[in-house]
Formats: structure tokens, sequence, C-alpha cells
């Protein structure tokens, strides 16, 4: 186990009093802790609990509105992300080796040839169940066949982090069993792990750590001590409501570096909205479990 | 029947020079516009076709009715909303074909009024429809510079491009090159704007980019024959489209844009990739 306050692990990701969010409404309010470099995490919690946000904002797709993710030792290619809902055109005249080969792009970039990669896109493309697609335009693939297909391109990115927004959602059980065995390869190779998941039953059997998330983080540990009945129930009575006149947080500015060495969130609730603010008794959160 | 095909041609220097800036603007526009309409941009270059006036007008108000000046304008101007444009769309919630709507409104209404303010109406016309049967040494050396610089550049950035256009998120991920494409892209599309400007006016720019790669969809189901398919079709209006105002005495520039138009209903009804004729035909359904 390390303290929160060990913030500086290579590869790891650290968020401090991370704020995220559109036009100044938080979907992710003061989020402190680290996801340990080689950890299996998944991310649940209610609908508009911030996950996907949380996921975009460790992208660096969105900006924090106040705090920071730090990536100590990652780059932008050392992260791969399979998001939700995918901005793939599907009526464009593509097939799906050329969209799978699209994760060779740290490696072959915009010239080099694919030529010598053609058995790793095959090996792909068998991983996921789609041998024999090819040459098949992506247009024709049912939504199960598309996820499989980008979940092929993930693989093929050879990332250290893999960041996953629902990965098996409109995916058959029979796959959605031959991807977690991928998952767990990708953590038995020392890569990062983070899912966003629904299934409950899904993630105690397969992620040995998790973020209970509901725009606060509610809880954040081993599984099993997180995923408990009083947990749940907290996390769904804090509210998805997008207050038009929501009050401006008071919680004082969290400065990226000076609260380095501080173990608590730095946040004082402001007295209205004391429930919502109802922290876990863990304030560090735990995590580095080796699987 | 063969002589009437190429006699024009061999008789008249003009018509060499008008099929010689057409071939050029096709073999570079062609594919360009397949981009275009794959990312279904096809009524923003329409757009960004206006946006070229004001700056065609500078130059008229500058140099009087003179290729090189008028097109560098055009070129600054189409640069400067593609480039605006497309920086507000990155930044704000608006979306990419909203922002250029504001732009190329302003744009086209400084341009007509710049040039009626001092030129006749011949002039206006001039620009609004282009002097193909007009063309000098130099617009000849510029639509051919112009074809070079976007199939160099299409050959250099062809695999992000393709990137930018299935999946933009993912580039954006995977790293930097997402922005400086896009905006290679639509300076690609400014640059062969202002090609055809200069061959087909302000207003017909577009035909010869977007009709050709729009007929194209009916022949070819992949990138790799989209483009020919467009370039050809593109040829063959520019060839038909001379010959048509050569001998019926039409205006050259809607004549091309038109035969452009003629092949985009033959390929909609007859082409072999969902033509409409071909729906009339009952076929049973495959086994798998």
């Amino acid at each position: 186990m390390t303290a929160s306050r060990d913030l500086s692990v290579p590869g790891g990701l650290t968020f401090r009093g991370l704020t995220l969010g559109y036009a100044r409404h938080p979907a992710v309010h003061h989020l402190d802790g680290t996801i340990a470099p080689g950890s299996l995490t998944a991310v649940v919690g209610p609908n508009g609990a911030g996950k996907s946000t949380l996921l975009k904002g460790i992208m660096g797709e969105i900006r924090p509105l106040e705090g920071e993710v730090s990536r100590s030792g990652l780059a932008r290619q050392d992260i791969a992300y399979l998001p939700q809902a995918a901005e793939v055109d599907r009526s464009f005249p593509i097939g799906v080796f050329d969209l799978v080969a699209m994760g060779l792009w740290r490696r072959v970039g915009p010239w080099r040839s694919l030529k010598a990669h053609r058995p790793a896109v095959e090996a792909a493309l068998a991983a996921v169940g789609l041998t024999g697609f090819e040459r098949r335009p992506i247009g024709t693939l049912s939504g199960g066949q598309l996820r499989r297909a980008l979940f092929a391109r993930v693989l093929l990115q050879d990332a250290r982090v893999i960041l996953l927004d629902e990965p098996f959602a409109a995916i058959d059980a029979r796959t959605t069993d031959e991807l977690l065995g991928l998952v767990h390869g990708w953590h038995a190779e020392g890569r990062t792990v983070v899912a966003v998941l629904h299934d409950l039953d899904q993630v105690a059997r397969h992620f040995p750590s998790t973020l209970l998330l509901a725009r606060e983080k509610v809880a954040w540990g081993a599984t099993p001590e997180v995923l408990t009945a009083d947990n749940l129930r907290r996390a769904r009575r804090l509210c998805e409501a997008w207050d038009e006149d929501a009050p401006v947080c008071r919680a004082p500015v969290a400065h990226p570096h000076d609260e380095a060495g501080h173990g608590h969130a730095p946040h004082a609730p402001a007295p209205q909205d004391h429930s919502i603010h109802d922290h876990s008794t863990r304030d560090h959160p735990t995590h580095g479990h080796a699987a | 029947m063969i002589d009437l095909l190429t006699a024009p041609f061999l008789e008249f220097a003009f018509m060499r020079r008008a099929l010689a800036g057409c071939v050029a603007l096709s073999v570079g526009a062609a594919p360009v516009g397949v981009f275009l309409t794959l990312r279904r941009m096809s009524l923003m270059s329409e757009a960004m076709s206006h946006a070229i006036l004001p700056g065609a007008a500078v130059g008229f108000l500058w140099a009087g009715l003179s290729l090189p000046a008028m097109t560098l304008g055009g070129l600054v101007a189409g640069l400067a909303v593609a480039l605006l444009s497309g920086f507000i769309a990155r930044s704000t919630v608006l979306r990419e074909d909203a922002s250029l709507a504001a732009f190329y409104l302003m744009s086209l209404a400084a341009g007509v009024l710049l040039i009626s303010a001092r030129g006749s109406s011949i002039d206006l016309l001039h620009i609004l429809f282009g002097t193909v049967l007009a063309l000098d040494d130099d617009a000849l050396v510029l639509l051919g510079g112009i074809a070079t610089v976007t199939l160099a550049t299409l050959a250099i950035a062809y695999r992000p491009l393709v990137m930018e256009c299935v999946d933009p998120l993912f580039l954006r991920s995977v790293g930097r090159a997402s922005g400086p494409v896009h905006y290679c892209f639509l300076a690609l599309v400014v640059l062969n704007l202002v090609g055809g400007f200069a061959a087909l006016g302000t207003l017909l720019a577009v035909g010869l980019m977007l009709l050709p790669a729009i007929s194209a969809r009916f022949w070819a189901l992949d990138l790799t024959g989209l483009m020919p398919a467009a370039v050809i079709l593109a040829l063959a209006a520019s060839v038909a489209g001379l010959l048509v105002s050569y001998y019926a005495s039409l205006p050259t520039g809607p004549a091309i844009v038109l035969a452009a138009g003629l092949l985009y209903v033959v390929s909609m009804l007859l082409g072999p990739r969902g033509g409409l004729v071909w729906r009339l035909i009952p076929a049973r359904h495959l086994e798998a």
C-alpha cells in the first residue's frame, strides 16, 4: 500500500484536487489519489457520476477546471483510450484491417510501411475474434463487432496505460470473457488498466481495486472493501442534478504542487451541502495491490 | 467524328490552354473533393469558395483585372477565413460549418461591395464566372503548380488525413498530428478553390471539385478507387464542357460544370455501386 503522499510514482496517474466539468459545473469534484502503475482498477458509479469525464481528463481531452492530473513519465502515446462512444465515422470507406492498423501509429507513423506489421494486426484481430474480417468495410460491422475492432486497435497500441470506457457494452457474453482475458493479460504484463464498468459482479470477480465515484470520490481501494452496500447506497444518494444556480464552490483553490505533502483532501465542505461532501472514512486512497 | 473531338484543340491555342488548365484543375481538385465529401464538408467548401471573393476584390481594386493579383488576394482571404473558422470551431461551442457560414457571408458581401464600388458589372461577371478561355501563361503555371502541390501533399499526409477523417478523437489521442493535418487539408481546399476561381470563377469554383467526387461514389467502393474515378470523371467533364461550349458558343465555365452535373446524373442512375437503375432489377439475397 502506498499513501497518497507518495505522489511521484513514475508511470502512475496522480490526481491532485482534480475538478473536471463542463461550463464550470463539476462532473468530477476535488478528486485526490493515485492510480499506481501496473494496477487494474475499475471505476464504478451511477450515471452522471463523472466516470467518462475522469477518463477524458486523464487523456487530456478536457482540461481540468481546477487541480491537475500528473502523468509522470508518461508521454501522450503511452496512454491508450477506448472511448464509450467512439467518434468513428462508419460511413467512411475503409476496411477493418486499416481501422485496426491505426493502432500501430506510434511505430509506423505517417510513412513507414505496414507490411512488416501485418501478422501483428492479424493476431490482434484473431484475439478479438474478427479473423476473416480484414477486408470488410467498417460500415458493415455490427455495433459489437466494431467495438471488438476498436479493442483490437487498443491491443496494437501497446500502451503502458489503457483506459477503457464501458468496454463490454453491446458485447455478447462469450466475447466479453475473451476480452476480459485480454485485460488480465495486460495486467500480467504490468500495464496499468482503468476501466469504467457497470456490472458489479464482473468488477468483483476481475478487478482487484475499485474507485466508486459519484462526482466526489465515495470510496477507493480494494474492491471488496469499496463495493459495500453502505458505499453503494451513498453513491446512489449523491444527486446527478445539474443545478443551474449552484453556488460557487467554496473549497480553497487546490494549488497543483503545494498540497503534495498534505494528507487530506484540500476541501472544506460548504455548510449547505454537507451530505454531498460526506467523505469516506478513508481519505487516503489505497492502491497498488498486486493481483 | 474524331476530328470533331480534336479539331478545336488542334486549331486554336486558347482551346489547348483551356484544356491544359482544366486537366491540371481536375487532377488536383477531384481528389481533394473526394476527401471533402467523405468528411461531409461539401457545402463547407462551397461556403469557402465565397470567402475568396473579398481577397480577389482587393487584388482587383489594386491591380485591375489581373489574375496574379486577384489570385494572391483570394489565397490570402481564403486561408484567413479557413484558419479563423477552424480555430473558432476548435476552441468554442460553434461547429465548423456554423463558424464558416458566418465568415463566408461577411466575405461574400464585402467582396461584391468592393467590386461594385469600383468596377463595372462586366468585371463582376468575370470574377463570378471565370475566364477559362483566356488563361495566360501565368495562370497555367499557377494551375499546374497547385495540382503538383496538392498531389504531393496528399501523398505525404495521406495516412494521418484518413485517420483524421475516420476517427479524429483517436488521432488526437495518439499524437499531435490532428491539428496540423486538419489545417493542411483546409489549405489544400483553399488552394484548389483559388485554382478553380481562376478558371471557373468564384461561383463555380467548387464545381470541378465536388461533382466528380460525388459521382465517384457510384463507381468505386474505397479511397483507392474513388480518387482515380473522380479524376477521370473531372477530365471527361472538362473535355465535354469545352467542346460543347466551342460548338454551341456557350459560356465555358458553366458548360464544364453542367457536363460534370450530367455525369453525376448518369452515375447516379447507372453507377454499379448503388445506382438507381440497379435497384429495379430484382436480385435474391445471398446465403450469408
